[in-house]
């Protein structure tokens, strides 16, 4: 505010120089007038600021039909696909889910989604519906062929059905548990989230950061 | 005008853009690349072959799978995820997909592999459609990129089928 305030002071003097010749109470009013208009002016690329973000986020949402269009990766459940702090993009478009496709799904009793592969999926005659059977870590990386007897004999690997995952009884995901599958990948962007997700403190001081930077600068 | 401030948002609103450009052409130079995957798949034999007590189909079998995956690989590929599906018809469902095995290709000298295995995921069907059924077994793979858009294919191998009798 100090600073402000020596802005509008060094206004005034410019202002008084340009017109010199208009009466004292006209030069009160006008920097009076100034104040408020900068004010307002702040207030309204404020608006601007948080109007676009919005507008970005919705716009998303059209294009890509998924109530969440970006997700942050947060456990290590997808390694070494996606790290946690990793970014996808989701896209939920009218194909059917297929095999091997990462999807992004909600099960119930649960707050966060799930990031998955696809390993199993019926198709209805009849309807078109889809039951989905997703597992998780894509582990064992595959190293020269010499490696093969760590390979075999490593079967019947827990879907998610068998690891407990789902709700108790549920023994597909639908079409409606789906939230998106992935499509893209930005690797580190999360960490931002993830930090202010953790350390709620960073948040309210970034905020606070950019909110005294807003009110204070002048343009 | 001049501050500090103002110096380090021009910097770092350069380098941000610079790197999204980037990463933005790493992406899209995986267009450029026409690759030629061949894979080749033998079921070398049916251990077993029953109906579960739930009512379903279910088989474990040994498979033979080569592949050489080693022009998928770019500058832009962190890995490769390769699996192996099971693919049929029935009467209830118009399309089954199984995965059956899969693996992470790290790198591409390990792109050109050769390995010896049962069903890695059960084999299962939604009910009891098994017996005789004929199937393709496709490879499917996942291209990961470094960063950016993710790249799928597949090849399919027809004229695999099961035996009429449990076993």
């Amino acid at each position: 505010m100090q600073r402000s305030w020596c802005n509008s002071k060094k206004k005034k003097s410019t202002i008084e120089r340009t017109m010199g010749l208009i009466g004292e109470t006209t030069v009160v009013d006008s920097i009076k007038s100034i104040q408020f208009r900068q004010a307002f002016s702040q207030a309204v690329t404020l608006g601007i600021i948080v109007a676009s973000a919005l507008i970005i986020w919705k716009t998303l949402m059209c294009i890509t039909g998924s109530q969440s269009p970006i997700v942050v990766v947060l456990s290590e459940s997808m390694e070494p696909a996606f790290q946690r702090g990793d970014i996808l993009f989701l896209h939920m478009s009218k194909d059917p889910i297929r095999v091997g496709e990462i999807v992004v799904f909600d099960v119930e009793g649960r707050d966060i989604p799930i990031v998955h592969r696809v390993i199993k999926v019926h198709e209805r005659q009849d309807t078109g519906e889809v039951d989905v059977l997703t597992k998780g870590p894509d582990y064992i990386v595959m190293r020269t062929s010499r490696d093969t007897p760590n390979l075999h004999g490593d079967h019947n690997l827990h879907d998610d059905r068998r690891g407990g995952l789902y709700a108790p009884g549920q023994l597909w995901i639908q079409q409606h548990h789906i939230l998106g599958r992935a499509v893209g990948f930005l690797p580190y962007v999360g960490w931002a989230t993830i930090i202010m997700t953790d350390k709620p403190i960073v948040k309210y001081i970034l905020i606070g950061a950019l909110g005294l930077f807003v009110i204070i600068s002048k343009d | 005008m001049h501050s500090f401030g103002y110096r380090a948002n021009a910097l770092l609103t350069f380098a941000v853009t610079l790197l999204a450009l980037i990463c933005a052409m790493s992406s899209l130079s995986d267009n450029l690349n026409s690759p030629s995957p061949s894979s080749h798949v033998k079921v070398l034999n049916i251990n077993w072959f029953q109906k579960s007590t739930q009512g379903n189909d279910e088989v474990s079998m040994t498979m033979n799978i080569s592949a050489n995956l080693q022009s998928l690989f770019t500058w832009n590929t962190k890995q490769v995820f390769v699996f192996l599906a099971a693919e049929y018809e029935t009467p209830q469902n118009s399309l089954n997909q199984v995965s059956l095995w899969d693996g992470i290709i790290p790198s591409k000298e390990h792109a050109k592999f050769w390995i010896h295995t049962t069903n890695k995921y059960r084999f299962t069907d939604q009910g009891s459609n098994l017996q005789g059924k004929e199937f393709n077994l496709t490879l499917h793979w996942h291209v990961m990129p470094k960063t950016g858009k993710m790249f799928a294919d597949k090849i399919v191998m027809s004229g695999f089928s099961l035996p009429v009798e449990y076993r």
